[in-house]
């Protein structure tokens, strides 16, 4: 066996031979085999709990396979941990963000550097970090650390910090689902244009079709943690690739809205915070939220969406103006909640709105753990409650989970927000306000979790839907606002609403 | 030396002298902590290992003859400490914080069953600079008699911030802290960089502890130490993990410690014991004052037990 030398440029592939992963006795992955050619596009397909990203942990080394081998650049390679895959020049972006929170964007891409010198010198390291950044198709703020960036900043720094590192071989567990479809096609189509002059090779998780056929040049389908299908993009169909990970072809919805009375319901008037920074205000002046309606919210990621979601859930203090529910003045607090049976879906609800280390079954009690029939509290847990509850909503909303006693952060991404939003769509529900619900979610799950949106509005919810996917936006909303700068600068129905006018107001050109 | 009088000047001359004196075991033993607590761990144990400190540095002072000696002993007996308790941490589903604890209590024991000996002794103290030979008002000169170990520990506390800027090392030690999970993504093996970092804290903390026994109040004694080990812990909280912080914290520790004795100095002969708790007044007072309703603990390490 030769000896890698690293120090070679281009791309490198990667074979993947008879992977087996057990956690437990849950084969999360079953003797899947499959080949990365370099300086290909390659995409892997595969609904929530496929075992997408535990095949791609395994390459990576973060987990180690049951059974099964790996060669990379043709030799076998013996993942022992990351540090190994480092060397090899293969790299990954997690589909939970694995920077670190409290370290500037500087600081997280110097120290994830192999080589970094034993003292840092900033100022040089500063000088080849913005020549580096000049020569990328987009950029993140660097001097701040990066728990203050919004979810799509962290995702372009993910990427970023791979190209800076010099791997070869690129893994990207849904790079996308945090960006917008413009930023995401600017992403990928650089990072494809790395694969086409044979610089990089790429694995991409994704949920999106349009990425498949626009990007990739070779397609690998999983179910139930087996491979069953791939091949060349060009020669399969849209239809083929679904049906494979599906197992058969999904139901088509038509979501038929039905006219509904729409009376204010949430009203946010003067509403004024900090942003997360603290340097620069949210002004919300004057937005009103109807029953019966979706609300849609649209705006580049990083303009104020994920603070005016903490003014409303509560989490951020206002320093002006006031929420009102119902004519009632409102805080958020969790009996204002109850008693207005308002519900929430937060972005990365694992971290929002879950407990990560309590059971799935705990978690989704969380609504009802302590509520009597009669509207009233309870004051010992009923057991037996909890777990009816449980065992419906899994069944109900088709969450993946070993057992209902399994820690929710164990459940893949997707699974994770099924299960939140089914907790929050239970019982009777006068207003939702999420963002983000489709974060990651394959594309049957979107749209039955859409179908579910829709249903709600029908029957007479309030939903205010924050989503930086103009695309779902527009499929969902009754009207539109767009967010720029922490102020709403741009309000229209949806039958006048006109993609070119809100992306220039999202884009700032009002 | 004959006093001049300098009346009521005599209580803020004090007062710096007494910060200067109360404060060194402060600055180690929060610098140790900080250190410790940036990689994500909290150890309690350092009152223990402290205590430890200054009986170790005492006895090796008395042996060898020369104080320095006792300071090296009492910081590689204090890196014991800490390498035990990293290493017991080490093992899955052990507390830090009943770690910690039963390490006081153990390092307290220790020291003392060792220690009886060298209650009676005189060891030779450790040297200290006369910053003011320039003045010829005794009170100022005995102000400023500051001893090596203070400015070893200002420097140290630069040295520190220096280090968790601008050196891999320091940038480590914040990974571990902040995310396990990153820091695992990265290669780095959490476990390790914990277990050196709170092998190094528990040095720094045997350092105040030698402090103590060979220079304020510089004799062995069971109740040497008075708690500075555990106040430390809340200076750094205090500090938010700030090495430099926490050099001024200590300080302010320090002066607040030394209110009692200088009041009581100019002849404030009523109620003045009521300032001994100044100290303790002051950090509760600061912290409440600092917090904020908004804002999660600022630059508090994201993976430590105290703020998950
Ligand atoms: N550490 C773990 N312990 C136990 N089970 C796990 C663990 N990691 C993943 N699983 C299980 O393995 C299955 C595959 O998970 P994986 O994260 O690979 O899915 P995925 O294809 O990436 O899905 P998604 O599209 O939702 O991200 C899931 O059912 C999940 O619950
Ligand atoms: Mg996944």
């Amino acid at each position: 066996m030769s000896r890698y030398d690293p120090t070679e440029a281009g791309a490198i592939s990667v074979e993947a031979l008879h992977m087996t992963m057990r956690f437990g006795d849950f084969t999360a992955l079953d003797n899947v085999s499959m080949t990365i050619r370099a300086g290909t596009f390659h995409a892997l397909l595969g609904e929530n709990g496929a075992g997408k990203s535990t095949l791609v942990k395994c390459i990576m080394g973060f987990y180690h396979a049951t059974e099964g081998e790996l060669l990379v650049d043709g030799r076998q390679a013996v993942m022992t941990d990351p540090k190994m895959a480092q060397t090899l020049r293969l790299g990954m972006v997690y589909q939970h963000f694995t920077l670190v929170p409290s370290l500037t964007a500087a600081e997280n891409l110097v120290i994830s550097r192999a080589d970094t010198p034993a003292v840092i010198d900033w100022r040089s390291e500063r000088r080849r970090l913005d020549a580096f950044m000049a020569g990328m198709p987009f950029s993140v703020p660097l001097d701040q650390p990066v728990s203050r960036l919004a979810a799509g900043e962290k995702q372009k720094l993910e990427i970023l910090k791979q190209l800076y590192l010099g791997n070869r071989f690129l893994i990207l567990d849904e790079p996308t689902s945090v960006l917008t479809p413009g930023e995401a096609d600017e992403v990928l189509s650089h990072v494809r244009a790395l694969t086409t002059a044979s610089e990089i090779t790429v694995l991409m998780i994704t949920h999106k079709f349009r990425e498949v056929s626009a990007f990739a040049d070779e397609v690998s389908i999983l179910r139930r943690g087996k491979y069953v299908g791939g091949g060349k993009v060009g020669e399969m169909s849209v239809e083929e690739m679904s049906r494979a990970m599906m197992g058969e072809a999904p139901v088509v919805s038509d979501r038929g809205r039905a006219t509904t009375v729409k009376k204010p319901l949430l009203e946010l008037r003067g509403v004024t915070a900090k942003d997360r920074t603290g340097l620069h205000n949210i002004e919300i002046d004057d937005v009103t939220l109807n029953s019966g309606e979706i609300l849609g919210i649209a705006g580049v990621s990083g303009n104020g969406q994920m603070e005016l979601m903490e003014i409303l859930t509560g989490q951020r203090r206002l320093t002006g103006g006031e929420i009102r529910v119902n004519g009632a003045s409102y805080s958020a607090t969790r009996r204002e909640a109850r008693a207005h049976q308002i519900r929430y879906l937060p972005e990365e609800p694992l971290r929002n709105a879950c407990a990560p280390r309590m059971s799935v079954a705990e978690n989704l009690a969380f609504r009802m753990f302590d509520a009597s029939a009669d509207g009233g509290t309870i004051f010992w847990k009923n057991a037996g409650a909890i777990a009816r509850n449980a065992d419906d909503l899994i069944a109900g909303f088709n969450v993946k989970t070993t057992s209902p006693a399994a820690r929710i952060a164990a459940l893949s991404g997707g699974n994770v927000q099924r299960a939140v939003l089914g907790r929050e769509l239970t019982g009777a529900v006068k207003a939702l306000i999420v963002s983000n619900p489709c974060f990651g979610l394959d594309f049957a799950a979107v749209s039955s979790i859409r179908d579910r949106l829709i249903e709600a509005r029908n029957n007479g919810t309030a939903i205010l839907l924050i989503s930086e996917d103009l695309d779902e936006i527009l499929e969902l909303s009754d009207r539109v606002l767009v967010m720029s700068e922490g102020r709403v600068t741009f309000e229209t129905p949806i039958e006048t609403a006109d993609i070119a006018e809100i992306g220039q107001h999202m884009a700032g050109h009002g | 030396m004959d006093q001049v009088e300098i009346g009521l000047w005599g209580v803020p001359l004090a007062i710096l002298g007494g910060a200067i004196r109360v404060s060194t075991p402060f600055i180690f033993v929060s610098l140790g902590e900080c250190l410790t607590e940036r990689s994500g761990r909290i150890n309690l144990g350092l009152e223990g290992t402290l205590v430890f400190g200054a009986m170790s540095g005492y006895a090796v002072a008395y042996e060898s003859g020369n104080p320095f000696v006792g300071v090296l002993a009492a910081a590689l007996a204090g890196a014991c400490f800490g390498l035990l308790h990293g290493w017991i941490c080490k093992f899955k589903g052990v507390n830090d914080i009943a770690v910690g604890i039963a390490m006081m209590l153990f390092g307290m024991g220790l020291a003392f069953f060792f220690g009886k000996p060298y209650i009676q002794p005189q060891a030779p103290d450790l040297p200290a600079f006369n910053l003011g030979w320039w003045s010829d008002i005794p009170q100022l000169r005995a102000a400023l008699q500051v001893n090596v170990l203070f400015i070893a520990g200002g420097l140290l506390a630069v040295a520190m911030a220096w280090m968790f800027r601008s050196t891999r090392v320091g940038l480590i030690v914040r990974v571990v802290g902040d995310s396990t999970d990153a820091a695992r993504a990265m290669g780095l093996s959490p476990d390790r960089v914990r277990l050196l970092a709170t092998g190094a804290g528990g040095a720094l903390a045997g350092i105040g502890g030698a402090y103590l026994s060979l220079y304020y109040p510089g004799s062995w004694t069971e109740g040497v130490s008075s708690g500075q080990g555990l106040m430390a812990i809340a200076l750094v909280i205090f500090a938010r993990w700030n090495p430099i912080n926490c050099f001024w914290a200590a300080l302010l520790f320090g002066g607040a410690g030394a209110l009692g004795p200088a009041l009581q100095s100019v002849g404030v002969s009523e109620g003045y014991y009521l300032f001994f708790a100044a100290p303790y007044v002051l950090t509760l007072g600061l912290l409440i004052l600092t917090s904020s309703p908004d804002r999660a603990m600022q630059g508090a390490p994201l993976e430590l037990s105290l703020t998950k």
